[in-house]
This record gives C-alpha cells, structure tokens and sequence, in this order.
C-alpha cells in the first residue's frame, strides 16, 4: 500500500543560523527508513512520466521500488545504468523542474522525493559498497578527454570501462571542473566529486592537470604528435560575464567565478590557505541562478553581516532551483527583486561602497519565455555595499575553437555538434556539455558525456 | 610536480629559477607567462617567462620577493619541486614589421625585457635597452641585456651606477636625438610604464606594455585581470598580457593591484610560520 502522505518525508539539515557560519553540507541525506518511507509514495505509474522529464532517464519508479523493498544495491545498479554521477545528480539537479515536475503525487501535494531518494542510494552504496572498479582490459586505443567536468568524467569513465586508454587534459591544479572550483563544499562535498574521480583513476583514466589545451597543447597535436585516436571537448562555459555598467573595475567587484573559485577551489575559508579574499561586510550578488545564490550564501558564510541578491526579474523567473532559493532565505540572505544595477559606487578610494540600482517592472515575454523587465524611470535607489559579485551568466572560452581549425561554433561561441552522436564539425573529435549547449546543468551535461562515449566508441569499433 | 634545476640570486631581492617543465618550454614565446603554485596551500601567481630552454625542458623565471607566495617560491632549493606550473599563457609578443625598437626594463621588469631585447637582437632587429633601476645594489641582467642590445643604457634614480636619471629621460632624449623607433617595449613598474608610454605618445611611437595584473586561472575564467584598455575591458591573461601603452588604463590598473595590499602584510608576518612548517617536513 503506498504511503499517501502529501508532502515529502523531510529531509534532516543543518538549522539555517548554524549553517551559515560553516561550509559543512546543509542537506543530511535520508536514513534508510527514510528513505523506505518516502519511496513508498511513489505510485509506480505504468506510463512514468517521471522518466520523460529526466534528461538521462533514469528508470526512477524501477529504483524507487527497489528502494521501497529496502533492495538498495538493485537501486543503485538501476540508476547507474544511466547515470554515471547518481551522488552528484542527487544533490544538484533542479528535480522540481525535471523529474519531480512530472510526478503524478505533484498534482495533490508534493511529487515523490525522487532526487533525495536518488542521493540516498548514492550514498548508501558509497558507504557500504565502497570497492574501487577494476581496471578492464585495454583495447589498445587512445582517447583524450579536454575538461574534467561532468561531461567528461561521464565520458571518460564509460570509455575506460571499455577499455579504452584515456587521459583527461584539465588546465586547473585539480580535477573536477564546475564541481570543485564552482559548487561549494556545502552543496556537494568535494570528497564525493574525489571519489569519482578516484573511480576513474582505479579503471586506469590517467588525469593531466596544468593543461590548459590551445595553449600547452592544441587538439590537432593530441591527435597528430600524441596519437590519440579521438578526442572528448568538455570544456564547459567558464567566460565570465559583465554588465558594462560604469565601477565594474573598482576593487571590491568580482565575477562569481573569481569569488567561487577563491573560495571553492582555493580554499580562502580554510585558515590554512594563503588564498586572500576581501574581507567583506555587506555583499551584493547580481543574478538570479544558481552561481548566484552560491555566492550569496558563500559571502554569508565568508562573514559578511549583509548579503543582498539583486535580480532584475521576479521569484518566479528566477532559474536557481528552489531549495537553493530557499536556503538562502532561511540563511538570511535578502532579495532584492526587479531591481537591476545601473552602478557601482567608488568610495574615493577605488573601492566599491555601494550599488546603485533601477526598480523594474515585468512587460511582455521575451524570447526565452519569461517576461522581460522594463526599468521604472526615476525610480534609482542605492544598497551600501562594500563587494559586489557579478553573476549573470557566463559563455563557452574561446581557447580551443580559436586554435583548432575545422571546429565550428554558433554565434555564441558553442560548439556545433551532431545531435546524435555529439561528433564536433571534425571526425574524430566530439564536444559535450556546456562548450555545446552554453551555461545549463550538471545531468545534461553528464548526459551528453555519455552520450559522446558511445558515439566514440561507435566511432573506433569501426575505424 | 616540478624540479628546480637552477637557482640564482640576483640581487638580495630577486631570484632566478629555472624549472623542468617540458611542455611549457616546447611552445614558450617571448611575453608569454606561466602561473605557478609552490604548495597545495599556495596561491596561484603569474609570472611572465624569462627565458626557455627548449631541448633541456626547462623554463626560466625570475621574479622579486615581493609577498608570501614569491618568498615561498623563493626558498625552493635546487632539486626541489614545486606543484604545480602551468603555461605558456597569454599572447606572445608581436614584433611584425619592427626594424629599431627601443626595450626599456624598469627594475625586476628587466627580467622581461632581458628576453624581449633578446628575441629581437637574434632577428636582426636594431635594439636600444635602457635598463633603470633606484640604485646600483640592484642591478640585475646588465651583462646579458648589453650583448643583445645595439645600444645599451643604464640608469640609477640616485647616479650610483651608469648614468643618473629615470628611464624616460633617457628615452626622451634619444628619441629627440633624431633616433626613429618602430615601437617601443617597455616592461616594469606600472608608474614606469605610463610614464613610458606619456612619454612616446606626442610621438606617435607605438609603446607595447606587459601588464601583470591578479589573476587566478590565466584562461579567462575568472576575469579578475581585466584591465580596461581603449575604454574596452580586456582579460590580461588571454587578450594579452601585452597591450598598447597608449589604451592602457593604468591608474584603474594600480588600483585593481592593490585590492589584497593589506591582507599580504598580514601573510609577510605568517611566512615564517609557513617556512618553519616547510622546514619541519623537510627534516622529517
């Protein structure tokens, strides 16, 4: 009989004026009769429009009844059949937009838990069934891996495992890409983006870092002077951008990328980093997204006493997932809505004091289908800060399609590939992830990765 | 990780290290930089590359104590490593169509302008280096900068060594002095590379700069170093570091350089407590 409950079994977390203080994870993770409990809502639709609003579809009522029968090891297998990052897609996907916006218990009261459910049994098997892969046998053919992101942990793993001799390329000091440098400890815990990454090495993926290919190397090298037989460019979106607005060159003004990426990769809020970082006590984050709401909270947690998100649409618009949204609330931070800067203040001394901005009001829908703002005139208003961190959006790095001949790119710089096969406008060489679909997520780009693997492997099985 | 095969000091300030890194080296260009990380705790610093040793493997650069991270590096002995060391970065200087160029290097900034001058002698280029420094005690690379410059100046704020005077006095003169210059390169302090380029521009010389602004990943991610030149914002690391001393916003620059000022006084003081860690695990 299934548990006809309307919301979902809570999930434990730290309370939010704790959380704030620490980068421990917010979100505990389901106990087993937790997680038996919630996966008893699911009603095991037969036509489980569930699967259809997951971009790798996962076969999500088959897991969850394993999960029901308390099988977490026959879950695990069913998930990872799809997806290569269960504990990393747990924790990052926005379900209420996918999955969960399907399931049929959404219609009265909440959908099932599908993403903590899919976190649990990723870190259930983690724990209890923590063996290493073996390394398979080698098939003797090469393939390189430019990225380290999710597209191309994806993409390499499902190659090692068959046998293919890869090597990822990563131009940081470390691997893991958006999920070391950009999402912060307390959302996913470096150790479990380790763990993949130590899979990977156990199936004999060997990692490169310091290699920032267009530069140190050229894809045509790879192929022509290392002799790889294919090549995987995962190279996601990691150009900033910035408004253009007059003070964006004052200190005290970061990119979200920069103040992630001190933080995150470089360890600023370890006291055992030299990583330096404006000491900051009231911060304004310009953007609605994700990255957004990671460098509010991150500010929070850095020891700012004030920190503003300033967004020039309405809640509703925003594309961050709910419960970062949320949990920012709950941590104090405050939202400024419909509010776009037009400034940044100089306090005399270079330094930014302060950001002047324009209230808006929603027109007509633009072309992505949100209504677009129009500034109300006269209507300037300024927020005291000392940092402002610029987030609002970022696009594909130019380094590799501006020195490999034959790559073709849209207008916004992504790469162009076959929708089937992933295959770049070069033989031999395939693209994923955000370097081809511009900034998106962390499963559609885990998705293309695998997708690229088979497609490579298609590719090799009969050159 | 990466070996440290030479080591010298050139004044009580500034170190040469040249460091086995074969990739860097293979397609190292003169103006190009590398980004360097002594230790997992370390900062990510750029460094513009000296010189390159293409068959042996190995990179040259040499740099100024000058906080924390450049102290740490510093310390490293022959034999040792450091972690990480990544490059060639940037966009290697352009020297298309030049026949006379006038290299000036201010201070540690000669370290980059010793391989620019280089570059250009070994082209045939004519090449006048002027060389400043504040005083005789740290003059660095006068015997390398003389032999691959046509005509070679040094200059001490204080008239302790060469000839008394800045940089720009010297180039001034030579340029009323009828001399026609192609461009001018000029790699230094910031101040010093504003006044050079103040200098040429009722010229009309072209006046190529190397800016070294924060930076972390040197890819064009982090968009730290940008710089505004033109009235454009540039990314130092991937549209430069070279860039028309004329465009250059170098009051913004300064600015831009000072944002952790207070807090690398604040580390100066924990370096000893680092290098007392270094050492302990060396012993142990």
């Amino acid at each position: 009989m299934a548990n006809m409950s309307p919301e979902k079994i809570k999930m434990p977390e730290q309370a939010p004026d704790v959380r704030n203080k620490n980068f421990e994870e917010v979100a505990l993770g389901y106990t087993a009769e937790m997680a038996v409990e919630e996966a008893q809502r699911c009603l095991n639709c037969k036509h489980k429009p569930c699967v259809g609003g997951c971009p790798v579809n996962v076969r999500i009522p088959e897991f969850i009844a394993e999960v029901a029968k308390g099988d977490f090891m026959a879950a695990y297998q069913v998930i990872t059949s799809t997806n290569a990052l269960p504990a990393v897609c747990g924790r990052v996907c926005p379900q209420e937009s996918q999955c969960e916006s399907k399931c049929v218990r959404g219609m009265k009261g909440e959908a099932v838990g599908i993403g903590r459910l899919e976190r649990f049994v990723a870190d259930w098997y983690m724990k209890n069934c923590d063996e290493m892969p073996e390394k398979p046998a080698p098939n003797g053919k090469k393939v390189a891996v430019v990225g380290s992101g999710p597209s191309s942990l994806a993409c390499a793993g499902d190659l090692a495992k068959l046998g293919y001799a890869v090597t990822i390329f990563e131009a940081f000091h470390k691997a893991g890409g958006v999920l070391v440098y950009g999402i912060p400890e307390f959302r996913l815990p470096k150790a479990i983006v380790q763990k993949e990454i130590d899979k990977l090495s156990a199936l004999g993926v060997e990692i490169m870092t310091n290699m920032v290919i267009g530069k140190v190397l050229s894809v045509d090298e790879i192929i022509d002077d290392m002799g790889f037989d294919a090549v995987f460019i995962g190279t996601g979106a990691g150009l900033p951008s910035f408004m253009g607005i007059p003070g964006e060159a004052l200190v005290g003004v970061y990119s979200a990328n920069e103040y992630l990426t001190r933080i995150n990769l470089m360890k600023a809020y370890l006291p055992e980093y030299d990583t330096p970082i404006r000491n900051s006590k009231a911060v304004a984050v310009v953007g609605g997204g994700n990255v957004a709401m990671d460098a509010a909270r991150c500010a929070k947690r850095m020891g700012a006493e004030k920190v503003y998100i300033v967004y020039r649409r309405s809640e509703k618009e925003m594309p961050a997932r709910l419960e970062e949204i949320h949990h920012a609330k709950e941590e104090g931070i405050e939202f400024h809505l419909l509010r776009n800067p037009v400034k940044i203040l100089d306090n005399g001394e270079g330094q930014v004091c302060g950001i002047e901005c324009l209230k808006m009001e929603l027109g007509e829908p633009d072309a992505s289908g949100r209504r677009s703002p129009v500034p109300v005139e006269g209507s300037n208003y300024v927020i005291d800060v000392d940092t402002v961190v610029m987030s609002i959006g970022t696009s594909p790095n130019p380094l590799i399609r501006s020195t490999t001949k034959g790559l073709e790119t849209n207008r916004k710089g992504c790469l162009v590939v076959n929708e089937e096969t992933n295959q770049t406008t070069r033989e031999g060489v395939y693209a994923g992830g955000d370097a081809v679909t511009g900034a998106a997520t962390v499963i559609l780009a885990m998705g293309a990765g695998k997708k690229a693997a088979e497609a490579i492997d298609n590719y090799l099985k009969n050159k | 990780m990466f070996r440290i095969v030479n080591k010298k000091e050139l004044n009580s300030m500034v170190t040469l290290l040249e460091i086995e890194a074969p990739f860097v080296a293979k397609k190292a260009q003169a103006g190009q930089f590398i980004i360097f990380r002594v230790d997992e705790y370390s900062e990510r610093v750029p460094l513009t590359i000296a010189d390159y040793d293409r068959e042996k493997g190995t990179v040259t650069i040499i740099f100024q104590k000058v906080g924390l991270s450049t102290q740490l590096l510093a310390a490293k002995e022959i034999g040792e490593s450091i972690q990480d060391f990544v490059g060639p970065l940037g966009v290697a200087t352009e020297y298309d169509g030049m026949k006379k160029v006038a290299v000036v290097g201010g201070g540690v900034g000669c370290a980059i302008a010793y391989p620019q001058a280089k570059a250009l002698h070994e082209m045939g280029v004519e090449v006048d280096v002027i060389a400043g420094f504040r005083n005789k005690d740290i003059v660095i690379l006068e015997e390398e900068m003389q032999a691959v410059s046509t005509h070679f100046y040094l200059m001490t704020d204080d008239g302790s060594q060469g000839e008394k005077g800045f940089v720009t006095d010297k180039l001034k003169a030579l340029i009323e002095a009828g001399n026609q210059y192609d461009a001018v390169i000029a790699i230094g302090p910031i101040p010093m590379m504003k006044f050079v380029s103040l200098t040429t521009k009722p010229y009309g010389i072209h006046t190529i700069v190397s800016l070294n602004p924060i930076m972390i990943d040197g890819t064009g991610m982090c968009g730290g170093c940008r710089v505004t030149v033109g009235g454009k914002i540039k990314f130092a690391c991937v549209d430069g570091p070279d860039f028309d001393g004329h465009e250059v916003d170098f009051d913004e620059l300064m600015n831009r350089n000072s944002i952790y000022k207070a807090r690398e006084a604040e580390l100066t003081e924990t370096h000893l407590c680092r290098m007392e860690k270094m050492a302990q695990e060396l012993i142990r």
